[in-house]
Protein backbone atom coordinates (compact mmCIF):
# COMPACT_ATOMS: atom_id res chain seq x y z
CA UNK A 1 0.00 0.00 0.00
CA UNK A 2 1.84 3.37 -0.97
CA UNK A 3 1.90 5.54 1.62
CA UNK A 4 0.32 9.33 2.31
CA UNK A 5 3.65 10.94 3.00
CA UNK A 6 6.29 11.06 0.61
CA UNK A 7 10.07 9.00 1.26
CA UNK A 8 13.16 10.62 1.68
CA UNK A 9 15.36 9.17 -0.60
CA UNK A 10 18.36 11.38 0.68
CA UNK A 11 19.40 14.74 2.35
CA UNK A 12 20.68 17.99 1.01
CA UNK A 13 22.37 19.47 4.20
CA UNK A 14 18.88 19.82 6.50
CA UNK A 15 16.47 19.37 3.05
CA UNK A 16 14.94 15.85 2.57
CA UNK A 17 14.46 14.91 -1.17
CA UNK A 18 11.29 12.68 -1.59
CA UNK A 19 10.99 10.86 -4.28
CA UNK A 20 7.83 13.10 -5.13
CA UNK A 21 10.62 16.35 -5.47
CA UNK A 22 12.78 14.20 -8.10
CA UNK A 23 9.44 13.71 -10.05
CA UNK A 24 9.28 17.61 -10.16
CA UNK A 25 12.67 17.90 -11.47
CA UNK A 26 12.19 15.86 -14.51
CA UNK A 27 9.03 17.53 -15.29
CA UNK A 28 10.66 20.60 -14.94
CA UNK A 29 13.40 19.52 -16.76
CA UNK A 30 10.91 18.21 -19.54
CA UNK A 31 9.33 21.21 -19.97
CA UNK A 32 12.03 23.87 -19.54
CA UNK A 33 13.57 21.21 -22.37
CA UNK A 34 11.01 21.89 -24.26
CA UNK A 35 10.65 25.11 -24.36
CA UNK A 36 14.31 25.81 -25.01
CA UNK A 37 14.36 23.15 -27.57
CA UNK A 38 10.94 25.31 -29.39
CA UNK A 39 11.90 28.61 -29.06
CA UNK A 40 15.50 28.06 -30.40
CA UNK A 41 13.73 26.97 -34.01
CA UNK A 42 10.70 28.39 -34.18
CA UNK A 43 9.44 28.72 -37.65
CA UNK A 44 6.80 30.18 -39.62
CA UNK A 45 6.22 26.86 -41.63
CA UNK A 46 5.74 24.68 -38.44
CA UNK A 47 6.64 21.36 -37.85
CA UNK A 48 4.52 18.76 -35.75
CA UNK A 49 5.72 19.59 -32.21
CA UNK A 50 5.62 23.45 -32.70
CA UNK A 51 2.25 23.07 -34.31
CA UNK A 52 0.65 20.94 -31.55
CA UNK A 53 1.94 23.32 -28.89
CA UNK A 54 0.63 26.33 -30.73
CA UNK A 55 -2.70 24.55 -30.98
CA UNK A 56 -3.23 24.11 -27.53
CA UNK A 57 -2.09 27.21 -26.88
CA UNK A 58 -4.64 28.77 -28.87
CA UNK A 59 -7.22 26.76 -27.59
CA UNK A 60 -6.44 27.94 -24.23
CA UNK A 61 -6.02 31.31 -24.92
CA UNK A 62 -9.66 31.85 -26.47
CA UNK A 63 -10.99 30.04 -23.49
CA UNK A 64 -9.35 32.37 -21.25
CA UNK A 65 -10.77 35.29 -23.49
CA UNK A 66 -14.05 34.33 -23.63
CA UNK A 67 -13.75 34.25 -19.66
CA UNK A 68 -11.97 37.49 -18.74
CA UNK A 69 -10.76 40.90 -19.80
CA UNK A 70 -7.33 40.34 -18.64
CA UNK A 71 -6.48 37.55 -20.62
CA UNK A 72 -2.64 38.60 -20.83
CA UNK A 73 -2.14 38.32 -17.12
CA UNK A 74 -4.20 35.75 -16.33
CA UNK A 75 -3.49 33.33 -19.33
CA UNK A 76 0.41 32.44 -18.24
CA UNK A 77 -0.59 31.04 -14.62
CA UNK A 78 -3.41 28.94 -16.81
CA UNK A 79 -0.92 27.39 -19.16
CA UNK A 80 1.40 26.48 -16.57
CA UNK A 81 -0.62 25.31 -13.93
CA UNK A 82 -1.81 23.13 -16.69
CA UNK A 83 1.64 21.87 -18.44
CA UNK A 84 2.65 21.16 -15.10
CA UNK A 85 0.01 19.70 -13.49
CA UNK A 86 -1.01 17.51 -16.49
CA UNK A 87 2.76 16.29 -16.81
CA UNK A 88 3.12 15.19 -13.17
CA UNK A 89 0.11 13.61 -12.89
CA UNK A 90 0.85 11.56 -16.34
CA UNK A 91 4.54 11.05 -15.12
CA UNK A 92 2.95 8.86 -12.25
CA UNK A 93 1.82 6.55 -14.87
CA UNK A 94 5.19 5.30 -16.75
CA UNK A 95 6.16 2.03 -16.18
CA UNK A 96 9.37 1.66 -12.98
CA UNK A 97 7.20 4.82 -11.23
CA UNK A 98 6.36 3.55 -7.93
CA UNK A 99 7.55 0.01 -8.55
CA UNK A 100 11.55 0.15 -8.68
CA UNK A 101 13.06 1.03 -5.42
CA UNK A 102 14.89 -0.10 -2.44
CA UNK A 103 14.08 -2.24 0.69
CA UNK A 104 13.40 -0.47 3.64
CA UNK A 105 11.95 -1.90 7.48
CA UNK A 106 10.31 -4.71 5.32
CA UNK A 107 8.41 -1.77 2.73
CA UNK A 108 9.14 -0.79 -0.74
CA UNK A 109 10.55 2.58 -0.85
CA UNK A 110 10.03 3.58 -4.82
CA UNK A 111 12.88 6.38 -6.19
CA UNK A 112 10.18 8.23 -7.73
CA UNK A 113 6.61 8.47 -7.50
CA UNK A 114 3.98 11.34 -9.14
CA UNK A 115 4.51 14.52 -8.36
CA UNK A 116 0.88 15.07 -7.80
CA UNK A 117 0.75 12.41 -5.01
CA UNK A 118 2.13 14.53 -2.69
CA UNK A 119 0.03 16.38 -0.65
CA UNK A 120 3.08 19.28 -0.41
CA UNK A 121 3.00 19.59 -3.86
CA UNK A 122 -0.64 20.51 -4.48
CA UNK A 123 -0.96 22.74 -0.86
CA UNK A 124 1.85 24.30 -3.08
CA UNK A 125 0.15 24.67 -5.89
CA UNK A 126 -2.96 25.89 -4.36
CA UNK A 127 -1.35 28.14 -2.18
CA UNK A 128 0.28 30.03 -5.44
CA UNK A 129 -3.10 29.99 -6.96
CA UNK A 130 -4.86 32.20 -4.56
CA UNK A 131 -1.77 34.66 -3.41
CA UNK A 132 -1.03 35.28 -7.35
CA UNK A 133 -4.86 35.96 -7.53
CA UNK A 134 -5.13 38.17 -4.63
CA UNK A 135 -1.91 40.23 -5.23
CA UNK A 136 -3.23 40.03 -8.76
CA UNK A 137 -6.41 41.32 -7.88
CA UNK A 138 -4.63 44.18 -5.67
CA UNK A 139 -2.81 45.27 -8.73
CA UNK A 140 -5.85 45.59 -10.94
CA UNK A 141 -8.21 46.94 -9.13
CA UNK A 142 -6.58 48.67 -6.42
CA UNK A 143 -6.86 48.06 -2.42
CA UNK A 144 -10.40 50.09 -1.89
CA UNK A 145 -12.55 47.68 -4.21
CA UNK A 146 -10.41 45.19 -2.96
CA UNK A 147 -11.30 45.60 0.19
CA UNK A 148 -14.81 46.60 -0.16
CA UNK A 149 -15.74 42.84 -1.37
CA UNK A 150 -15.13 41.48 2.28
CA UNK A 151 -15.47 44.24 4.40
CA UNK A 152 -18.46 47.05 4.30
CA UNK A 153 -20.44 49.02 6.33
CA UNK A 154 -23.98 47.83 4.79
CA UNK A 155 -24.81 44.42 7.13
CA UNK A 156 -25.92 42.46 4.02
CA UNK A 157 -22.70 43.22 2.36
CA UNK A 158 -20.91 42.20 5.87
CA UNK A 159 -22.56 38.58 6.17
CA UNK A 160 -21.75 38.69 2.07
CA UNK A 161 -18.21 39.08 3.12
CA UNK A 162 -17.38 36.78 5.91
CA UNK A 163 -19.00 34.19 3.55
CA UNK A 164 -15.80 35.09 0.72
CA UNK A 165 -13.37 35.15 3.35
CA UNK A 166 -14.59 31.58 4.20
CA UNK A 167 -14.82 30.55 1.06
CA UNK A 168 -10.87 31.97 0.20
CA UNK A 169 -10.14 29.30 2.72
CA UNK A 170 -12.41 26.37 1.37
CA UNK A 171 -11.24 27.09 -1.83
CA UNK A 172 -7.58 26.49 -0.90
CA UNK A 173 -8.43 23.00 0.62
CA UNK A 174 -10.51 21.65 -1.96
CA UNK A 175 -7.96 22.92 -4.40
CA UNK A 176 -5.27 21.20 -2.74
CA UNK A 177 -7.32 17.90 -1.42
CA UNK A 178 -9.41 17.15 -5.20
CA UNK A 179 -6.00 17.13 -7.16
CA UNK A 180 -3.99 15.00 -4.51
CA UNK A 181 -6.78 12.32 -3.53
CA UNK A 182 -7.47 12.06 -7.45
CA UNK A 183 -4.05 11.28 -8.08
CA UNK A 184 -2.89 9.76 -5.07
CA UNK A 185 -6.07 7.31 -4.60
CA UNK A 186 -5.37 6.43 -8.78
CA UNK A 187 -2.31 5.21 -7.46
CA UNK A 188 -3.40 3.11 -4.80
CA UNK A 189 -5.92 1.78 -7.08
CA UNK A 190 -3.55 0.57 -9.60
CA UNK A 191 -1.17 -0.61 -6.87
CA UNK A 192 -4.05 -2.66 -5.22
CA UNK A 193 -5.39 -3.94 -9.08
CA UNK A 194 -1.77 -4.56 -10.15
CA UNK A 195 -0.89 -6.69 -7.09
CA UNK A 196 -4.14 -9.30 -7.92
CA UNK A 197 -4.05 -8.98 -11.73
CA UNK A 198 -0.98 -8.97 -13.30
CA UNK A 199 -1.73 -8.74 -17.46
CA UNK A 200 -5.07 -7.48 -18.77
CA UNK A 201 -7.09 -6.27 -16.09
CA UNK A 202 -5.30 -3.08 -15.09
CA UNK A 203 -5.65 -1.54 -18.60
CA UNK A 204 -9.02 -0.38 -17.76
CA UNK A 205 -7.62 1.42 -14.84
CA UNK A 206 -5.00 2.82 -16.68
CA UNK A 207 -7.08 4.18 -19.21
CA UNK A 208 -9.39 6.02 -16.59
CA UNK A 209 -5.93 7.29 -14.68
CA UNK A 210 -5.24 8.92 -18.21
CA UNK A 211 -8.58 10.85 -17.97
CA UNK A 212 -8.55 11.36 -14.48
CA UNK A 213 -5.30 13.18 -14.45
CA UNK A 214 -6.08 15.53 -17.33
CA UNK A 215 -9.64 16.49 -16.19
CA UNK A 216 -8.08 16.92 -12.97
CA UNK A 217 -5.51 19.52 -14.53
CA UNK A 218 -8.27 21.02 -16.56
CA UNK A 219 -10.29 21.41 -13.50
CA UNK A 220 -7.69 23.16 -11.23
CA UNK A 221 -6.37 25.56 -13.73
CA UNK A 222 -9.90 26.60 -14.72
CA UNK A 223 -11.05 27.03 -11.21
CA UNK A 224 -7.84 29.14 -10.90
CA UNK A 225 -8.12 31.08 -14.17
CA UNK A 226 -11.78 31.73 -13.05
CA UNK A 227 -11.19 32.66 -9.76
CA UNK A 228 -8.53 35.43 -10.91
CA UNK A 229 -10.80 36.42 -13.55
CA UNK A 230 -13.91 36.95 -10.64
CA UNK A 231 -10.93 38.90 -8.65
CA UNK A 232 -10.17 41.00 -10.82
CA UNK A 233 -13.45 42.88 -11.53
CA UNK A 234 -13.97 45.65 -9.69
CA UNK A 235 -16.51 44.59 -6.97
CA UNK A 236 -18.83 48.26 -7.64
CA UNK A 237 -19.08 47.06 -11.34
CA UNK A 238 -21.42 44.00 -10.07
CA UNK A 239 -23.84 45.90 -8.49
CA UNK A 240 -25.24 47.62 -11.37
CA UNK A 241 -27.14 46.41 -13.94
CA UNK B 1 -4.96 -6.73 6.66
CA UNK B 2 -7.04 -4.69 9.31
CA UNK B 3 -10.30 -3.73 8.01
CA UNK B 4 -11.43 -0.59 10.06
CA UNK B 5 -15.43 0.07 10.67
CA UNK B 6 -15.03 3.48 10.43
CA UNK B 7 -13.22 4.39 7.71
CA UNK B 8 -15.65 1.96 5.49
CA UNK B 9 -18.45 3.98 7.16
CA UNK B 10 -16.23 7.35 6.36
CA UNK B 11 -16.26 6.61 2.71
CA UNK B 12 -19.86 5.08 2.72
CA UNK B 13 -21.72 7.81 4.13
CA UNK B 14 -19.27 10.33 2.21
CA UNK B 15 -19.79 8.91 -1.47
CA UNK B 16 -23.67 8.94 -1.03
CA UNK B 17 -24.23 12.55 -1.45
CA UNK B 18 -21.69 12.59 -4.76
CA UNK B 19 -22.94 9.29 -5.99
CA UNK B 20 -26.31 11.40 -6.45
CA UNK B 21 -24.57 14.68 -7.43
CA UNK B 22 -22.88 12.81 -10.61
CA UNK B 23 -25.91 10.85 -10.97
CA UNK B 24 -28.15 13.82 -11.42
CA UNK B 25 -25.56 15.59 -13.68
CA UNK B 26 -25.27 13.00 -15.88
CA UNK B 27 -29.40 12.73 -16.44
CA UNK B 28 -29.34 16.83 -16.78
CA UNK B 29 -27.03 16.26 -19.47
CA UNK B 30 -28.63 13.11 -21.10
CA UNK B 31 -31.78 15.25 -21.27
CA UNK B 32 -30.28 17.87 -22.90
CA UNK B 33 -28.50 15.82 -25.46
CA UNK B 34 -31.45 14.39 -26.25
CA UNK B 35 -33.33 17.86 -26.87
CA UNK B 36 -30.83 18.85 -28.95
CA UNK B 37 -27.93 16.04 -30.56
CA UNK B 38 -26.23 18.92 -32.03
CA UNK B 39 -24.93 20.33 -29.27
CA UNK B 40 -23.10 17.60 -27.65
CA UNK B 41 -19.74 19.61 -28.32
CA UNK B 42 -20.95 21.83 -25.83
CA UNK B 43 -22.74 19.74 -23.30
CA UNK B 44 -20.00 17.19 -22.92
CA UNK B 45 -17.40 19.40 -21.71
CA UNK B 46 -19.30 21.41 -19.38
CA UNK B 47 -21.02 17.68 -18.06
CA UNK B 48 -17.49 16.34 -17.53
CA UNK B 49 -16.32 19.71 -15.77
CA UNK B 50 -19.39 19.40 -13.52
CA UNK B 51 -18.49 15.82 -12.98
CA UNK B 52 -15.20 16.61 -11.74
CA UNK B 53 -16.51 19.32 -9.23
CA UNK B 54 -19.03 17.01 -7.49
CA UNK B 55 -16.42 13.94 -7.51
CA UNK B 56 -13.92 15.85 -5.54
CA UNK B 57 -16.55 15.76 -1.97
CA UNK B 58 -16.22 12.12 -2.88
CA UNK B 59 -12.36 12.27 -2.73
CA UNK B 60 -12.32 13.92 0.55
CA UNK B 61 -13.91 11.30 2.59
CA UNK B 62 -12.09 8.84 0.41
CA UNK B 63 -8.33 10.63 2.29
CA UNK B 64 -9.67 10.36 5.59
CA UNK B 65 -11.40 6.64 5.22
CA UNK B 66 -7.55 6.10 4.56
CA UNK B 67 -6.50 7.88 7.29
CA UNK B 68 -8.59 5.39 9.83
Amino acid sequence: MTSFIPETIFKIGVFPVTNTVLDTLIVDAIIIGSVIYLTRKISLSPKPFQNAVEMIIEIFYGLTESVTQNTALIFPYFMSFFLFILLANYSGLIPGFGTIGFWEHGELVPLLRAATSDLNLTLALALISIVAAHVMSLKTVGLKSYLSRYFSINPINLFVGILELVSVLTSLVSLSFRLFGNIYAGEVVLTVVSSIFAFVVPLPFLALEIIVGAVQALVFSMLTMVNMSILTTPHESSHQK
Amino acid sequence: MNFSVSGGLIIAIGGLGPALAVGYIGAGAMEALGRNPEAQGKILPAMLLAMAFAEAIAIYSLILAFGK
